[in-house]
């Protein structure tokens, strides 16, 4: 009796598998493929090498002056020399610690949310974190040095316009959100008015009118900081953008949600804060995450303005007769902090938004 | 009295009438203050300082400009030159966009690398910094005049600017113009009539080869039949500095690159995520009746993915415009930069200034949406 036995199979043929079937599939599929990869591969041969060699092999680590950077290529000295001024501007050397505190705070703070559960606790530690934080800016209260906003400057400065353009701007926006979304005709209006007026014109006109006009709007003897003016600016801007995002999530709630909590009695402000918000925040997070990393970008233009943050600290610092023509290093070195930032804050929103996908299709 | 504040339309209407009264006390209370304000400082008011003259020179006026000319045409230099960079911002950003996004969805892995770290980092850097650094670091750091990156002897590239060489405006170069104009317009028409013979017949007709052929033949004959005449003004050195020739300024420049390249992203993204929007099923579905690639992509793919990707991109389009206004930084000349920079510092009248600016603005983003509006609905799927 013939007894059947199994053969191994055969393994693939070695053109269908393995790193040189990926690299024809890939890269050489077609004769136009082929021109590409190659004019691809130039490309990256023109660009990476000279940077490297630039950024790295030629460049100066070492020393503390100008004249100890004798390579060709980038003077890394400056940047480490020049190290406080881009994080912290002209503020004063003995109060840095306080800005260190705010730092390590925030450290402490990430690390710590995640072993608490109740969105309470949670709210009130981060909003007494931001309050705290303010307090050690700003001095002037508890026997802390008052600093004042002139002398803030570098990263430090960036980081305050943009998360009080964002904090403040936060509430403004759902308020107007719901404004526009109301009944109520003249409410209604106001808030369009408002959202298309700020969203139509470009962020540094209202920057201007912050600054020149906003102090004749009060009487004599109520005088803003520069940095306050700038703030109300920002933040006015910021909550139109905040405003339409939450919108387009408000819209896109069922109507039958609406309904359901109509119909358990819930009040109006039961029902859009409990009911409603939630849903429509979950579904404008990757637009919201869109405008905040556009407001991070944004808050470079309070330099139009004569505030130092922190591209206005490459000016600053190349300035200085010791470090003349150093303008090149400053703009790559700030050009890697904003560019870290917002790819990290878009990475972290796609995060977010996996985590928050309950499809309930 | 409890029990009327507890009807909701009561409360509603009592909600609106204290909203009313909150602004117009607030419109009030700022608007005296200003008034007070405004009379102490000095500060005079109206739109008389239009007609006032400006004493400021500007360096690229596409208009006439000297020192004597009013505010007024500050202004429209201004406006010229805003309308100028918007205008050449969208043609190439929309070109540099769409390649990009293109190779974004290639097949080749290196292309579409390339291409995806291209919007990583170019859309995460602020504009302003591409904008500064353009013009501070790269273009800053061309030759002088008298070492000129040359190209053909007519094309030169140095610290101060880029000279290209313009032709005279002869009877040559005019009908050339006016053919190519012809060719575009013939074009349009060419595609509405194809489009039509195609719905009545089914016959596909090759529009896009027929006028990039056209576009290419008739511009040539038109160019014999005219005289042969080309003549250009070419750009020279002449002691320190070129003449001749259209310079295009380094803050031109700076101010075009860093708005194309950062634009370009966005606009990439749309163009993806519009071709990716199709659902595969309609492409196999393309397929299993026999269509070619081509035809696909051109009779399913693509009328779809214009629906989905056209409204982002006019929204870039806005935002370039807007972001524009950063040539203060630079010192562009326009809108911003002249009229409520320098021609405000010089009549501090920054109420009135302001005001026309936004409204400059806010006029540019009223025609966008309208039509915005008009391509949503023409673009509406219309359900049989």
């Amino acid at each position: 009796m013939a007894v059947y036995e199994q053969k191994q199979a055969l393994e693939a043929p070695s053109s269908t598998k393995g790193a040189i079937h990926w690299i024809k599939e890939n890269l050489f599929s077609s004769p136009l493929n082929t021109i590409m990869t190659l004019m691809g591969f130039g490309f990256l041969y023109i660009i990476i090498p000279p940077l490297l060699q630039w950024a790295y092999f030629d460049a100066n680590f070492v020393g503390t002056t100008r004249e100890q950077c004798t390579g060709d290529g980038a003077c890394w000295v400056f940047i480490k020399m020049k190290m406080d001024m881009f994080l912290y501007g002209f503020y004063p050397e003995t109060e840095l610690w306080r800005l260190k505190a705010i730092v390590i705070m925030f450290v402490a703070l990430v690390i710590g949310l995640r072993f608490i559960k109740s969105g309470k606790v949670k709210f009130g530690i981060v909003f007494s974190y931001f309050i705290i934080s303010l307090i050690l800016t700003a001095g002037g209260i508890f026997g802390l040095e008052s600093v004042p906003t002139d002398k803030w400057g570098g990263l430090m400065l960036t980081i305050v316009v943009a998360s009080v353009g964002i904090v403040f701007s936060f509430p403004i926006g759902i308020i107007v959100a719901f404004g526009r979304q109301s009944n109520l005709p003249i409410i209604r209006s106001v808030c369009v008015t408002y959202v298309e007026m700020i969203r139509g014109v470009p962020l540094i006109t209202i920057l201007f009118m912050s600054s020149v006009i906003l102090p004749l709007f009060f009487p004599e003897g109520i005088s803003f900081d520069k940095l306050l003016r700038a703030l109300i600016g920002i933040t006015l801007f910021q909550a139109a953008y905040v405003a339409e995002n939450i919108r387009g999530g408000l819209q896109a709630i069922p109507k039958g949600q609406y309904e359901a909590a109509d119909a358990i009695g819930l009040s109006y402000w039961q029902k859009m804060l409990l009911v409603i918000l939630p849903q429509a925040l979950k579904v404008a997070i990757p637009n919201l995450a869109g405008a905040f990393i556009s407001l991070f970008q944004d808050t470079t233009l309070v330099l139009i303005i004569g505030l130092f943050d922190l591209l206005a600290m490459v000016r600053i610092t190349a300035a200085d007769s010791h470090w003349l023509g150093m303008e090149t290093e400053g703009y790559v070195f700030v050009t890697v902090i904003f560019w870290a930032f917002c790819y990290g804050m878009s990475r972290y929103s796609n995060k977010l938004e996996k985590q928050f996908d309950t499809n309930l299709k | 009295m409890m029990r009327a504040l507890r009807n909701q339309k009561i409360r509603g209407m009592l909600f609106q009438v204290l909203t009313i009264l909150g602004l117009v006390a607030f419109l009030w209370y700022i608007g005296s203050n200003t008034m007070a304000n405004i009379e102490q400082r000095g500060i005079k008011s109206g739109f008389d300082f239009l007609s006032g003259t400006a004493g400021f020179e500007i360096d690229e006026a596409p208009i006439k400009f000297s020192s004597s000319d009013t505010h007024g045409r500050v202004f429209l230099v201004g406006l010229i030159n805003t309308l100028i960079i918007t205008f050449i911002g969208i043609i190439f950003s929309t070109i540099l966009g769409l390649i990009i996004g293109v190779f974004r969805l290639s097949n080749n892995w290196l292309i579409k690398k390339l291409a995806a770290a291209y919007i990583d980092i170019f859309r995460n850097i602020p504009i302003l910094l591409q904008i500064l650094f353009w013009y501070n670091v790269v273009l800053r750091a061309l030759p002088s005049p008298k070492q000129s990156i040359n190209f053909l002897d007519s094309i030169f590239m140095n610290n101060r600017g880029l000279y290209l060489p313009i032709p005279d405006l002869n009877t040559t170069t005019i009908s050339v113009c006016i053919s190519v104009l012809v060719v575009v317009v013939g074009a349009f028409f060419l595609n509405k009539w194809a489009n039509k013979r195609q719905e009545e017949t089914g016959k596909d007709f090759p529009v896009l080869l027929t006028s990039l052929g056209a576009l290419i033949i008739i511009p040539i004959i038109t160019y014999f039949i005219s005289g042969a005449n080309f003549n250009f003004d070419y750009p020279a050195l002449k002691g320190f500095n070129f003449r001749g020739g259209k310079v295009i300024s380094p803050e031109f420049l700076a101010l075009t690159f860093a708005l194309v390249i950062y634009t370009a992203t966005f606009i990439a993204e749309a163009v993806r995520s519009g071709i990716e929007a199709v659902s595969k099923g309609q492409k196999e579905a393309a397929a299993s009746i026999g269509l070619s690639s081509y035809q696909s992509l051109k009779l399913v793919v693509l009328p779809q993915a214009i629906r989905i990707a056209i409204p982002p991109v006019i929204n870039q389009y806005l935002n370039l415009a807007k972001n524009s206004s950063l040539a203060a930084a630079v010192g562009y000349p326009e809108i911003v930069t002249v009229f409520a920079g320098i021609s405000l510092n010089q009549t501090g009248q920054a109420i009135e200034i302001l005001a026309i600016t936004m409204l400059v603005y806010l006029t540019i983003s009223l025609i966008v949406s309208a039509i915005l509006n008009w391509f949503n609905h023409k673009m509406k799927i219309k359900e049989r």
